[in-house]
């Protein structure tokens, strides 16, 4: 369990959309497959995802999910945004592929497996 | 303007054989439930008959209105209209006495009068407004259509919201465990930007209801792959969400195309999605293994060329009744 702050500033992370840093992590999950994270993602958890679209967000809604990180760098477009406003998730990009990141936020975590 | 009322020229107002079946029968019991009484102004803004028109003039500017009463003591005598002050001021008769120039042939409401007469003098004379009296001849108020329409408008307002009311009191007790729902959701093909409200917007009403965490995720995660099979190969359907006693079924249904081998489509990985959505993170495969995995029954019926029904029921455990076992226990 961590703090999203902690994590931005580690992984330098670029905030989208961020209603408040100062809330609990308390798991990770790295998917591109909506169906999977559906699956297996835990709650309160950050995702660590490709997909930059509306979708991604209505299935972290839907699983509990805390804070979306758009790998690549890439362009998060404005729906995406607006429903990342409108369902008070934290919405961050990563220069980083999901390898890297993954990698970096395991380091900072002793609950990493 | 149609008499809403349709009832000849007789009487009142519309008794209920009188009501053609696609009036709306609250309003026309409104209309004969409420009293002119309870919709007309009564802070009267009124002149005294040796007032020059003048005053009346001036309190139709400050007040906003388009008529005033003339009274003598508390008697009603006649009303000054806008057309008067015109007319008086084009024949330059301003300062003139309010009684020599005001209308006298009035048509005036009783206080105790049903409002479904008001709304015949309306429509019968085309007035703007009628002075209301009491038994005793006494000015009492004023009613214009726009005193009805507001009256009606809060009325409806206090009904709806008794109706409502009563409707969740009777289908949402206390114990959420009664909830009752039957809602459907249609999915067109491909729209991806609208898959998933479903399913959110039943999440949301769970979650609402407080049911465990852990049971809004498994009817969450089946709809959601329901709406978004919908979404990726049906040509559209319909996602239903019924509810009844903690049983939660989510069908999905559509008329096209049907699954070739409903058998191997179960199977973990097997997908016929096509390249763009696999893209998008769907198609993989999945979702059917998914509802299966969280559903308490599971089962589907599928021919190509009719159509798919897909139907997941998931249990669910209202806190309340835990709490309750607990107790017992």
């Amino acid at each position: 369990m961590m703090e999203l702050s902690q994590i931005i500033r580690t992984c330098n992370l670029k905030s989208v959309v961020v209603h408040e840093e100062e809330i609990e992590i308390k798991g990770f999950y790295t998917s591109d497959l909506l169906s999977d994270v559906m699956a297996h993602c835990p709650e309160e958890s950050l995702l660590i995802t490709v997909q930059n679209h509306a979708n991604t967000i209505a299935v972290a809604t839907l699983v509990g999910v805390r804070a979306i990180v758009i790998v690549h760098n890439r362009a998060v477009p404005d729906e995406m945004k607006l429903l990342a406003e409108r369902e008070g998730l934290a919405l961050l990009t990563s220069s980083d592929d999901q390898f890297t990141l993954s990698c970096r936020i395991g380091g900072l975590t002793d609950n990493f497996e | 303007m149609a008499d809403p009322l349709k009832n000849g020229d007789s009487g009142l107002a519309g008794t209920r054989e009188d009501v053609p079946a696609n009036e709306p029968l609250i309003l026309i019991e409104m209309i004969q439930r409420l009293k002119v009484r309870d919709v007309m102004t009564s802070e009267l803004a009124a002149v005294e008959r040796t007032d020059p028109l003048r005053v009346a003039q001036s309190l139709m500017k400050n007040k906003k209105i388009s008529g005033v009463p003339v009274k003598e003591g508390g008697r009603f005598l006649g009303l000054v209209s806008i057309n008067d002050i015109i007319q008086a001021l084009e024949g330059g008769y301003i300062d003139d006495p309010c009684h020599k120039h005001m209308s006298t042939k009035l048509v005036v409401l009783e206080d105790d009068m049903p409002l479904s007469f008001a709304l015949r003098y309306f429509n019968k004379y085309h007035y703007g407004r009628f002075p209301v009296i009491n038994r005793e001849q006494q000015l009492v108020g004023i009613v214009c259509q726009r005193d009805i329409n507001r009256a009606l408008l809060i009325e409806l307002t206090q009904e709806f919201n008794r109706l409502e009311s009563e409707s969740v009191s009777h289908c949402v007790p206390e114990d959420p465990f009664n909830l009752y729902v039957l809602r459907e959701f249609p999915v067109a093909k491909y729209d991806f930007e609208n898959a998933g409200k479903a399913a959110n917007m039943i999440r949301k009403v769970l979650k609402e209801k407080k049911f465990p965490l852990k049971d809004i995720r498994r009817v969450a995660v089946a709809a959601y792959e329901l709406e978004i099979n919908l979404c990726v190969h049906s040509d559209g359907g319909v996602l239903t969400w019924r509810m009844s006693k903690g049983r939660v079924e989510i069908t999905a249904s559509d008329s096209g195309p049907g699954i070739e081998d409903v058998e191997w489509a179960c199977k973990d990985g097997n997908s016929t999605a096509i390249e763009w959505i696999r893209s998008l993170g769907f198609g993989a495969g999945m979702g059917l293994v998914n509802v299966k995995r969280v559903a308490d029954e599971f089962e589907i019926h599928s021919k190509p060329g009719s159509g798919t029904t897909v139907r997941a029921v998931v249990f669910v455990e209202p806190r309340s009744t835990d709490h309750r076992q607990h107790d017992q226990n």
